[in-house]
């Protein structure tokens, strides 16, 4: 870093301001600037992650407890569940202050 | 060749062939495993003689070893704070040999260590890991509250409990299926429009005349890959960042 030599970071600044070339004042937030496609994209991904991680845990707990196929089918819909609110987060306002 | 049986193989590309012998053959030792410790060992160079010089005015490697990380850097503090520039390394570690995976997959003869599921859920897997030891050391038996918003009516707690234990659980899954998926499907694009310019291309007349757009369509997908290469290793990085800020504040 050679910030603290001669104020040179401040100077950049200043000379990018005044050009225009301030790095993004209000956008980039979220957690990835991508084609709209791409967002479509990551919607599925993590829909259909939640179903398997659903399905899975239902599976094992299954084979864990021996109960049939209902905790499968159980958190088969649980796991729908888990995927709209992972769509809710990832489509939602970033909520943190900082 | 992939068209030398007059098919199209795109799915050959993927397979793990031992390498170094009966040596490589005994262990396991696989192609895979060569490119990552060629990524590792490129990642390793470009760092440790990218600062060698330290000059003031940086040289080319000078300037991709301090942009890399600066990148890393500024993703780390805006996402989770300066209080996460602890977690710097392991962050940018994950990023370098993602992006690395990524970028060795597209010279050609190479292989791309990222589009096997195996590779990617490891990776995601230690993400996990990681970030669920980093909220148990940080809040200890505080961490179970993140399952449960506060202010929720405690009849919904059976609802709400495993839905968010199950979207927790389905993390790695999506980190880990995303550059796995995006990795393979350009790739087998990449082989599929190739194969048809060799298919092509041998049809008499016209057929280089024909061949021509599938091979134009190639290059445009080459750029295409350097941009998903880029854009996936930001996005795993980035979700990493995502999920330690969570460990870091819980909500």
């Amino acid at each position: 870093m050679v910030d603290q030599r001669d104020g040179f970071e401040q100077r950049l600044r200043s000379a990018e301001a005044r050009q225009g070339l301030d790095p993004d004042p209000a956008g980039d937030r979220g957690p990835s600037p991508q084609a709209p496609w791409g967002i479509g994209l990551r919607a599925g991904v993590e829909i259909v992650s939640a179903l398997i991680a659903g399905a899975g845990l239902g599976w094992l707990l299954d084979r864990w407890l021996g109960t049939g196929p209902w905790l499968l089918l159980l958190f088969f819909l649980i796991g729908g569940a888990a995927g709209v609110l992972n769509l809710y987060r990832l489509v939602s306002p970033p909520r943190r202050p900082n | 060749m992939a068209a030398e049986g007059k098919t199209i193989d795109a799915l050959s590309q993927f397979e793990l062939i031992p390498v170094l012998g009966p040596v490589g053959r005994a262990v396991g030792f696989t192609q895979s495993n060569a490119h990552m410790l060629l990524a590792i060992g490129l990642v390793s160079a470009l760092m440790l003689l990218g600062i060698r010089r330290r000059a003031l005015i940086p040289g080319r490697l000078q300037s991709a070893a301090e942009m890399s990380y600066e990148f890393v850097e500024s993703l780390v503090v805006g996402q989770v704070g300066h209080e996460g520039r602890r977690y710097f390394p392991f962050v940018f570690a994950l990023f370098m040999f993602v992006l690395a995976g990524n970028l060795l997959g597209l010279f050609p003869y190479a292989f791309t260590y990222t589009s096997h599921i195996a590779v990617t859920l490891g990776l995601a897997a230690t993400v996990f890991v990681v970030t669920t030891a980093v909220a148990f050391a940080l809040h200890g038996r505080k961490f179970f509250g993140y399952f449960f918003p506060e202010g929720a009516p405690l009849w919904l707690a059976p609802i709400i409990v495993p839905v968010e234990l199950v979207s927790y659980l389905s993390r790695p899954i999506s980190l880990s299926v995303r550059l796995f998926a995006n990795m393979v499907a350009g790739h087998v694009l990449l082989k599929v429009f190739a194969t048809f310019v060799v298919l092509l291309g041998t049809l008499g007349v016209v057929g280089p005349f024909v061949a021509a757009l599938p091979l134009a369509v190639n290059v445009l997908l080459v750029g295409f890959e350097i941009l998903v290469a880029f854009l996936q290793a930001y996005v795993f990085a980035i979700l990493t960042c995502i999920y330690l800020h969570d460990a870091v504040h819980l909500h």
